[in-house]
């Protein structure tokens, strides 16, 4: 690496490198500067030849609680925040990597998953559950719309009626509820996930070549355009991010209370 | 509101915000908003600070075509259309809704095209009885090809903003609230760039429909060769030498 890493851990053993993210007071939330740095983490595993698959995990409590509500750089305290620009330079670009890097990409759901959290997790190739985590949109308890590639990642992995239903009511989906949908490849105990993502992540290490080419067929035959999903999702968010009930889902959130959406 | 045809605005440096102003009607294009606009395209053209200008309508229509009471009892004023065509500054269009017949035509006299996914965008003459007449044939067809234009043209047949931007016409379809700032971006990055240069490639780029490609791979190279002497063009060396942005004088 030629870098140090921000706010997550990089380690490399036996052809496997584990990035964990490190915000644990803070569930792990995004802030720009590790969105930044992570982006230039997986740029980096994709060029070492030594790396072969990777797992991406939380540390503490949970995998992942998605955009930093109080990160300054992304959502200033005195303006209105450019979302769209967001999403084109950081959470786009990451989310693309990890949906074309071409080695297996294994995310260990320690925790909770939330917003653009569910939405990494989702980007992933396999998703190791411990039976501790949970999943949830998000994105409407503060006005938003899915980003981060979960409108175009959830209906593949669950289907578009669930999809929807997960993404509009944003229900927090218990490791069970998320096996049963279809969105884990394994529901583990919670001490042996780590261990069982880095078991996966060691055996298809081992594999053939191929693995990366049946990532690059999956991606163009079996999901579609992933580049115009994240564009769209970018548009959207624009949208969405210019209105009275975005910045009143800001406030309730920030002061802890239910928001009062006007549907304006 | 104003009763004026058209609004202008001033919402960046180096970028004019033109709206069409005649929503009762959906923006239908009378003489005098014609005149209006070519008027105040060509007092942007000359007033040496204007890099960029975006043309729009409201959210029901870009504009709607000719306005066909006028039509029927003066007939439409089409020379003042050559005003707007001869301009050096960069048009882009903001459609929503309804583009259609004048609207269509005058869309395409933009050099850039932004349209809301479901902007509707053709050239219904022909249920007049009539055809385009300001450009609607030909530009439609450099645009879309003989396939589809002829479509249009012959049985009206409507794109949505989202063939448009398939088919060539468009350069960007996006959700319908996003088509004016997404103009407004594409204005911003053109009001950047070395004003001497934009206007050089927009003309040669014209060529490319108005003559044989012999004669205007001549005219490109002479362009070419005319802009490498610009201060501009050292400018832009320099800077891209240094790793730095360049800063223009426009000369």
């Amino acid at each position: 690496m030629t870098t140090t890493p921000i706010d997550h851990r990089v380690e490399i053993a036996e052809a496997v490198a584990t990035i964990t993210l490190a915000r644990p007071q803070a569930y792990n939330a995004l802030t720009a500067d590790l969105l930044d740095s992570l982006l230039a983490t997986f740029r980096a595993l994709e060029r070492d030849a030594a790396v072969r698959a990777i797992v991406l995990t939380g540390e503490g409590k949970g995998f992942c609680a998605g955009q930093a509500l109080d990160d300054a750089r992304t959502i200033p305290p005195d303006r209105a925040p450019d979302l769209g620009t967001t999403l084109e330079r950081r959470y786009g670009p990451l989310v693309e990597k990890i949906l074309t890097i071409e080695k297996p990409v294994i995310a260990a759901v320690n925790g909770v998953a939330a917003g653009a959290g569910m939405g990494l997790a989702c980007a992933c190739d396999f998703r190791i559950v411990a039976e501790t985590a949970s999943f949830t949109t998000a994105f409407v308890k503060i006005g938003l719309v899915p980003d981060s590639g979960l409108s175009f990642t959830l209906p593949r992995l669950v289907g578009y009626g669930k999809a929807l239903e997960l993404c509009m009511l944003s229900e927090k989906i218990d490791a069970v509820r998320a096996n049963a949908l279809g969105l884990c490849t394994k529901l583990v105990a919670a001490d042996r996930c780590l261990v069982e993502a880095r078991a996966l992540a060691s055996a298809l290490a081992r594999g053939p070549q191929s693995l990366g080419l049946v990532k690059r067929e999956l991606v163009r035959n079996g999901i579609g355009d992933v580049r115009a999903a994240l564009a769209y999702e970018k548009e959207l968010q624009s949208v969405a991010g210019d209105t009275p009930d975005f910045l009143e889902g800001l406030d309730a959130f920030r002061a802890k209370r239910a928001p009062d959406f006007r549907g304006a | 509101m104003s009763d004026a045809p058209i609004l202008i605005e001033r919402p960046a440096d180096g970028v004019a915000l033109v709206r069409l102003n005649r929503p009762k009607v959906f923006n239908a294009l009378s003489n005098a908003l014609i005149a209006e606009l070519a008027a105040a395209i060509e007092g942007f053209d000359t007033d040496g600070a204007t890099r960029a200008v975006v043309l729009t309508g409201d959210e029901r229509a870009f504009a709607a075509g000719a306005d066909i009471g006028e039509f029927a009892s003066t007939g439409p004023r089409l020379d003042e259309w050559d005003r707007i065509w001869n301009a050096g500054v960069p048009l882009i269009a903001a459609v929503r809704g309804l583009a259609l017949g004048g609207g269509l035509e005058l869309a395409m006299s933009c050099d850039l095209l932004v349209v809301a996914e479901d902007a509707r965008l053709g050239q219904p003459e022909i249920n007049l009885g009539v055809m385009p007449g300001a450009g609607g044939t030909q530009r439609l067809t450099r645009a879309v090809g003989k396939t589809i234009a002829t479509e249009m043209v012959l049985l009206g047949r409507e794109l949505s903003g989202r063939e448009a931007e398939a088919h060539g016409l468009a350069n960007r379809c996006v959700p319908a609230e996003r088509v004016l700032p997404v103009a407004l971006q594409l204005a911003k990055s053109l009001a950047r760039q070395a004003p001497h240069a934009v206007r050089v490639a927009k003309r040669t780029i014209a060529k490319a429909f108005e003559q044989s490609l012999h004669a205007s791979l001549l005219d490109e190279r002479r362009a070419f060769m005319t802009l490498l002497t610009t201060e501009d063009a050292r400018e832009g060396v320099r800077a891209f030498l240094d790793k730095r942005k360049p800063a223009w004088q426009g000369r």
